[in-house]
């Protein structure tokens, strides 16, 4: 291994905020076209696959991430002997012997349970899984809605394969496909839409669940049925949106949390500006980054180091640590397609509940491929699972482990809630990858 | 929330797709939300769409910078 | 197509197009003397006197029928080959039954048939016995294929999944995931493409060339539905043992890799069909491995993990350690696997 040194870092009151210690801002390269680029279409190019394995390989290369952690037990070491030395400037929000970190992405929650990541950070360290598992999140009430089309004949629901087993008031998709409905799993909305133009006789329903990262590419998909005139493809739209439900997080005084690991390829998205009110409304430390081990472990070091920062008194600022994908302004044409085909409107979060301007409904304008104007929606009454604790999950006040129901009465193979069948749920990535063992 | 996978763009096609290759894994992606797009690029693809350029000098930039790290740290 | 191209209601009733099918698909395709004989049941006289038998059955429904490096016909020889070879027998006889659906073409049929007699001879089983029905248009998914098949201990005991115990090596004979990807990649409505092939083979022969390297060998696994988690899981239940992968030493092909990371597929839970996992005494480790890969389905043949003591109470049994040191559970497969964007 290495000879490094732990006899370092004074802290360096001098340092402006953006520049973490040991993390530099890289400068982004110029996207300009290549010489040999003509319009229309473009030489077959072998694919140097030395280099697209290195995009995934070179982050999770054992060796960084060996290097990443012992940098995470410094500033850790540092963060406590500082908090033990002075009071704080602010309200302290934690247990002085802990800090309270939040993956508000439910992939974020996988790819660390997957790598075991929080048996290799220190003790101190906790990790809570926060809402950002967009089919943990969708109500009883939008499953009940999308098992009343599943009902209607000639009807085709089109589905993301991590909603089939969701359970609703009385039911799922996996049983009423069994029952005979006519459910499709696709990848892609746009097999969706490949499967409407194949089947002209039904009528398909593609159930839009996810956040900003799926919403342009539902948006776009949307265009091209609107394009093609496609009259038997409409969608329903459980679409939600991050930055709300942060600020619903945040403003909740029962949330104790150190810091806000953000979600990754939603930033790619929205940019890092949807995220400046984090810092400059709630002065929690906040990065962004990226699901290999090295970027997750890149993101927490970040944020101690913000964490550290904030204790010296610096003003927080929001940190990227997924540079090679996240822009300051996102995607554009993205971020544009959703404006241009939905609308915020209130959603009800399960667990969080009400969260006002936070899902995403279709414009007055694409009202004809809107499912539930299309279609008389027979919905049952919504009953909630009794003792299901998922919203308490859902806001990182309890862990999995902590609900009654872990383990016992609920389980991937009998749900109780949503966040124990999704899958990138909390409950099943802690049953999952025995995170309580590790 | 967010599968995606990086991928390198192989061919354009003029109906505004393009093929890639996720370590020899093919797959027609839309390229509606990065019309930018260019044979040679490294894109992340999700749900069947590229949703943004994966910048190939600054992954190989930051994956060198911390294969120094934390010494480097300790020259600032 | 011309009814004489395809399956009809009366290739099953008996008639003499039933007679003619098996004749002409079957008999002079994969057929043996005792098929031949054309009696109800095969009478089979063993070389030499055996007390005991193994004997298995599975049926094959997969879709699409044919895929990239082999199809339902190889698959039905090969897996129950393979299920008895686990258990250190030597494979000799199998019955091969089908359920076709009226409309199935009758030249995908001489395929399926050829890729029959293809993978018999290479794992030099014979096919002494079988059935033929037919189903009306809408009650069978083309074809299904029952085998079921009887193998004998030549100079071994049986071999079983209790045997395992700490200490022991854990064996995988190549890359996984391959014929789960590539089934995966043959549906339509995922729309990729690969040059992964299906690994689906009869794998007798490696495992009587890894007994005779390491006769101590406690069991073997073909890890199919469930794929290495199934297996590791079901094998650490079976011996009251703990197994640990570990994660850096699982030979995968790039290209699987790939396809399972775009759909969201967990690696340890891809099917295979041409894959065997083996426990082995730590000292017959090396000789086994080399053994394996001495075999054409064995060339990318790892150790891969250990078995160790029992769990504690209530924890689980199989574990993965990561490159970075961690340890997770390696958990079984709930539900289907299907492609998510989380």
């Amino acid at each position: 291994m290495s000879d490094l040194s732990t006899d370092t870092l004074l802290p360096d009151s001098t340092r402006k905020p953006l520049q973490l210690d040991g993390y530099r801002e890289l400068q982004l390269p110029d996207s300009t076209r290549k010489p040999q680029q003509q319009d229309g279409y473009r030489e077959l190019q072998q694919p140097d696959s030395t280099r697209n394995t290195q995009q995934i390989d070179g982050y999770r290369d054992p060796q960084l991430v060996a290097r990443l952690l012992q940098r995470i037990e410094q500033l850790t070491e540092r963060i406590k002997a500082s908090q033990a030395t002075k009071l704080p400037a602010v309200q302290p929000a934690t247990h002085p012997s802990t800090l309270r970190l939040m993956e508000v992405c439910g992939t974020h929650t996988m790819a660390i349970a997957r790598y075991g990541l929080r048996s290799l950070l220190p003790p101190e360290i906790k990790l809570l899984s926060g809402p950002g598992c967009p089919v943990c999140v969708t109500a009883n009430s939008d499953i009940d809605r999308i098992i009343a089309l599943t009902r209607i004949d000639r009807l085709t629901v089109a589905i993301f394969g991590d909603m089939l087993r969701v359970p609703g008031s009385s039911t799922s998709l996996a049983e009423r496909r069994a029952a005979g409905a006519s459910v499709e799993v696709v990848y892609s909305p746009l097999d969706a839409l490949q499967f409407a133009k194949e089947h002209p006789e039904q009528q398909v329903v593609f159930i839009a669940v996810g956040f900003e990262t799926t919403a342009p590419i539902i948006a776009q998909t949307l265009l091209r049925a609107a394009e093609q005139r496609l009259a038997n493809f409409s969608l329903l739209s459980a679409l939600k949106q991050v930055p709300p439900a942060l600020a619903a997080l945040l403003q909740d005084p029962r949330l104790a949390l150190d810091g806000l690991i953000l979600p990754g390829h939603v930033s790619t998205i929205l940019g890092l500006q949807a995220y400046q009110f984090i810092a400059t409304d709630y002065q929690m430390p906040a990065v962004v980054t990226g699901f290999e081990p090295v970027d997750i472990l890149a993101g927490i070091t970040a944020l101690l180091e913000q964490v550290n920062a904030k204790q010296e008194g610096q003003v927080v600022a929001i940190g990227n640590a997924y540079h090679r994908a996240v822009r300051e302004n996102g995607n554009p044409e993205a971020q544009s397609s959703i404006q241009q085909v939905f609308a915020s409107q209130d959603s009800v979060w399960r667990g969080l509940g009400l969260i006002p301007q936070s899902g995403l409904a279709l414009r007055p304008e694409y009202r004809d491929y809107d499912a539930e104007q299309r279609f008389q929606l027979d919905v049952e009454p919504t009953v909630e699972p009794r003792g299901c604790r998922c919203g308490d999950v859902l806001r990182g006040i309890i862990t999995p482990p902590e609900c009654p129901h872990f383990g016992i009465s609920c389980t991937p193979s009998q749900p109780l809630g949503a966040c124990m069948v999704s899958s990138e749920g909390s409950c099943a990535a802690y049953y999952r990858y025995g995170i309580q063992f590790a | 929330m967010c599968l995606a996978v990086p991928a390198v763009v192989l061919q354009i096609n003029l109906d505004r797709t393009a093929l890639v290759d996720i370590l020899g894994v093919q797959r027609v992606v839309a390229l509606d939300l990065l019309p930018q797009a260019v044979v040679g690029d490294y894109v992340l693809v999700h749900a069947g769409f590229a949703i943004e350029l994966i910048s190939a000098e600054t992954a190989e930039e930051t994956l060198a910078f911390f294969a120094e790290f934390p010494e480097l740290a300790e020259g600032l | 197509m011309s009814v004489s191209e395809q399956i009809v209601m009366a290739h099953g009733s008996g008639s003499t197009m039933m007679r003619e099918l098996i004749d002409e698909y079957f008999l002079s395709v994969y057929g043996s003397a005792e098929l031949a004989q054309g009696n109800d049941s095969a009478c089979l006289k063993l070389a030499t006197p055996t007390t005991e038998l193994a004997f298995t059955t599975d049926s094959y429904v997969v879709t699409p029928l044919f895929f990239a490096g082999g199809d339902i016909g190889r698959l039905a020889v090969s897996g129950t080959v393979n299920d008895l070879a686990t258990s250190g027998a030597t494979p000799l006889y199998l019955s091969l039954a089908f359920i076709m659906e009226e409309g199935l073409p009758l030249s995908e049929l001489r395929l399926i048939c050829q890729s029959i007699a293809q993978t018999a001879a290479e794992a030099q089983v014979s096919i002494v016995t079988g059935d033929t029905k037919v189903v009306p248009r809408g009650k069978g998914d083309k074809v299904y294929i029952n085998t079921a098949g009887i193998g004998v201990f030549l100079s071994q005991r049986p071999l079983s999944g209790a045997n395992c115990q700490p200490g022991d090596k854990i064996l995988l004979s190549g890359t996984l995931g391959d014929h789960g990807i590539t089934i995966v990649s043959a549906r339509e409505n995922l729309n990729f493409s690969t040059n992964i092939v299906s690994d689906v083979a009869p794998l007798n022969h490696l495992v009587a060339k890894v007994l005779q390297a390491a006769p101590a060998t406690r069991c073997f696994r073909d890890p199919t539905r469930g794929g290495l988690a199934a297996t590791i899981n079901e094998l650490a239940a079976q011996s009251a043992t703990s197994m640990t992968i570990e994660e850096s030493l699982v030979p995968v092909n790039p290209a699987v890799q790939g396809a399972a990371e775009m759909l969201g597929y967990d690696i340890y839970q891809i099917a295979n069909e041409g894959k065997m996992v083996a426990i082995v005494p730590a000292e017959q480790a090396t000789a086994a491995l080399a053994a394996m890969r001495t075999d054409e389905h064995g060339k990318n043949a790892a150790i891969i993990g250990e078995v160790s003591g029992p769990p504690a109470s209530g924890l689980p049994a199989a574990w993965v350690r990561t490159p970075f040191g961690s340890t997770r559970v390696l958990d079984m497969l709930v539900g289907e696997q299907l492609p998510r964007i989380c």
